[in-house]
């Protein structure tokens, strides 16, 4: 669906994307993690054509981007950084001219498509108030809308659960999922980590411009091969595993064992009592704070540690 | 994308206030002049307010010379200044780039609405000061004598018949030569609009874009009227701008008529390519 070779993308002095090599397949519900100024937006931009690459190569849909990028956005739903719109014109006025942009979606058709647009994002009753009145959620919603009115095989989202309430971010998410369901591809761009964790099928983490982890996200996950359990009786326990305990942080122990079950009744026989046990996993959030740094929001002062002049 | 740029034109209240501005600014002059019946003598003041207390009709090209130096010229950068510019800062720019909406399309789009603003903005001038003109002054027949002077001479036809051999001007006449001046005018403010209209892909601040072409055209403006800088004013945007009073000589001196459209027209070519250049192979990063 989208693959880029070598991608690039260069600002004067500064690198903002280097040599990343994206590969999102049909069907997936692709989760785009970075730090703020990782450098995610430049990609989602250069795959809609807005930002030339310096060098590398990007294609979307087979086609080649941006050279061929007008054959492939008409299939492709996009939200930006923030959602915009006429301040002045109504939710409804603003997907109409939306819809009559460029090559046009068929007329007959528009009000209809706009209504059910609106009903997907839940904005289905809104009134005609001027859209500079809309609440962040709102205005959220309605960018959504306009990414959905032509039935998109590619969702291009970066950040789409900004500025919603927790019932609103579980509502998109449901969408993006039902809408993943349907057959279409969704690249969601976020610097959330439980937004990528709950909806995703794999990820992609940027850090400084370089693509450093692209994974299923269940692969991530496997069992590491340690167990995790939590005891009262945590010296007896150590006592028992003696040799194989990895880590112990109180009454938390980590032990080196495959199957979580056999430890477990090990322990029980000699009547050591177990709170908590299961294969330690890595966590989404250990795997992204292992891959990247602090994000380029952060300045500290003084050089960074670990950084060469 | 032309209907759609034609639409959201139409439905932003500024192109309205704005016209409406434009229109009033003569009404309230032809009624100052009405009650008072002060005018500038020939030669002083706005070109051919003079000649409006005989002849109403006349009042069309007076209310262009009024609106003609700050008003149409503030009106139209401000509109092509906010053309890419106003896109780019509403967040509205990426949006309709990735619908897809090609670039240059997008910018004869942009253009063609320019055109339909300016047009529309100086057509409704010369009607709202035709209907003011007609309401409030004379229709006597008019005459046009051509003295050589900084601006022609027109004057009341007994006057004409007893001073000096002018030729009558009849309502047909006035009209053709009004019509030519709202060409001749039109195309100046395009001129306006080509250099507001490429710093606008250049900036992403509307107001930075409008006030650039103003700044060009003071500048032009402070070249023009400076004798060292003669050189170079023939070729300065703005040096032709009146040159539209010679329809109302007779005959009509086509001289400058003819290089100020061709001034313009140049102007408007090379910097809409640079625009088109520009805008085409452009980060859109707003």
């Amino acid at each position: 669906m989208i693959v880029t070779r070598a991608l690039t993308k260069r600002y004067g002095r500064v690198l903002a994307v280097d040599r990343v090599d994206l590969d999102v397949r049909e069907g997936d519900r692709y989760g785009f993690l970075g730090p703020n100024g990782s450098g995610k937006t430049t990609v989602v931009r250069m795959l809609l054509g807005l930002v030339y690459a310096t060098s590398g190569e990007i294609e979307v849909m087979g086609r080649p981007v941006p050279s061929r990028v007008s054959e492939v956005l008409p299939q492709v739903g996009a939200l930006v950084e923030s959602p915009s719109g006429y301040g002045h014109l109504s939710g409804r006025a603003n997907l109409a001219l939306i819809d009559a942009a460029g090559r046009a979606g068929p007329r007959r058709t528009r009000r209809r498509r706009i209504a059910e647009a609106l009903d997907r994002v839940g904005l289905g009753g809104v009134d005609n108030r001027a859209v500079k009145k809309y609440s962040l959620g709102m205005r959220q919603r309605l960018g959504l809308a306009a990414a959905l009115l032509r039935a998109p095989r590619l969702l291009v989202l970066d950040e789409p659960t900004n500025g919603l309430d927790p019932q609103g971010i579980r509502e998109i998410r449901d969408l993006l999922a039902e809408l993943n369901a349907g057959g279409t591809t969704v690249f969601l761009s976020s610097h959330q980590l439980s937004e990528v964790e709950q909806l995703c099928s794999r990820v992609g983490i940027v850090n400084r411009g370089r693509l450093v982890v692209q994974q299923d996200l269940d692969e991530l996950r496997t069992p590491t091969g340690r167990v995790v359990l939590r005891t009262q009786d945590a010296d007896r326990a150590a006592a028992l595993l003696d040799g194989r305990v990895e880590r112990r942080d109180g009454d938390r122990l980590v032990v080196a064992a495959a199957d979580p079950a056999e430890v477990n009744a090990g322990l029980v026989a000699a009547g050591v009592r177990v709170l908590e046990i299961g294969p330690e996993r890595r966590s989404l959030e250990e795997l992204m704070l292992s891959v990247t740094g602090s994000g380029s929001d952060r300045i500290a002062s003084g050089p960074e540690p670990g950084e060469a002049g | 994308m032309i209907r759609v740029e034609l639409v959201k034109l139409v439905r932003r209240p500024r192109s309205w206030v704005s016209i409406v501005l434009l229109c009033g600014l003569p009404v309230v002059a032809a009624v100052f002049v009405a009650v008072t019946h002060l005018t500038p003598p020939p030669g002083q003041g706005p070109t051919l307010l003079s000649a409006v207390l005989s002849n109403g009709s006349l009042y069309p090209a007076a209310a262009l010379a009024i609106v003609l130096p700050i008003f149409l010229p503030v009106a139209v950068a401000v509109v092509a200044g906010d053309s890419i510019a106003g896109e780019a800062g509403a967040g509205m720019l990426r949006y309709l780039l990735a619908r897809p909406v090609g670039r240059t399309r997008l910018l004869v789009a942009k253009l063609i609405a320019l055109v339909v603003y300016t047009v529309t903005a100086v057509v409704a001038v010369a009607l709202s000061a035709y209907v003011t003109g007609r309401l409030l002054f004379g229709s006597e027949p008019v005459a046009v004598t051509n003295s050589g002077g900084a601006t022609p001479t027109i004057i009341a036809a007994h006057a004409a018949a007893t001073t000096l051999s002018g030729t009558a001007l009849t309502p047909a006449d006035i009209l053709a030569r009004t019509l030519g001046s709202i060409a001749f005018i039109a195309a100046s403010m395009l001129g306006v609009g080509a250099i507001a209209l490429f710093l606008s892909t250049i900036t992403d601040s509307s107001l930075g874009a409008a006030l650039g072409a103003l700044a060009a055209l003071v500048t032009s403006q402070v070249l023009v009227t400076l004798n060292a800088a003669a050189s170079v004013s023939p070729y300065l945007p703005t040096r032709y701008w009146l040159a539209w009073v010679d329809f109302f000589r007779e005959p009509i001196l086509w001289r400058n008529i003819e290089r100020g459209f061709a001034v313009q027209g140049v102007y408007v070519v090379v910097l809409l390519g640079a625009a088109w250049a520009n805008f085409a192979t452009k980060d859109i990063t707003s």
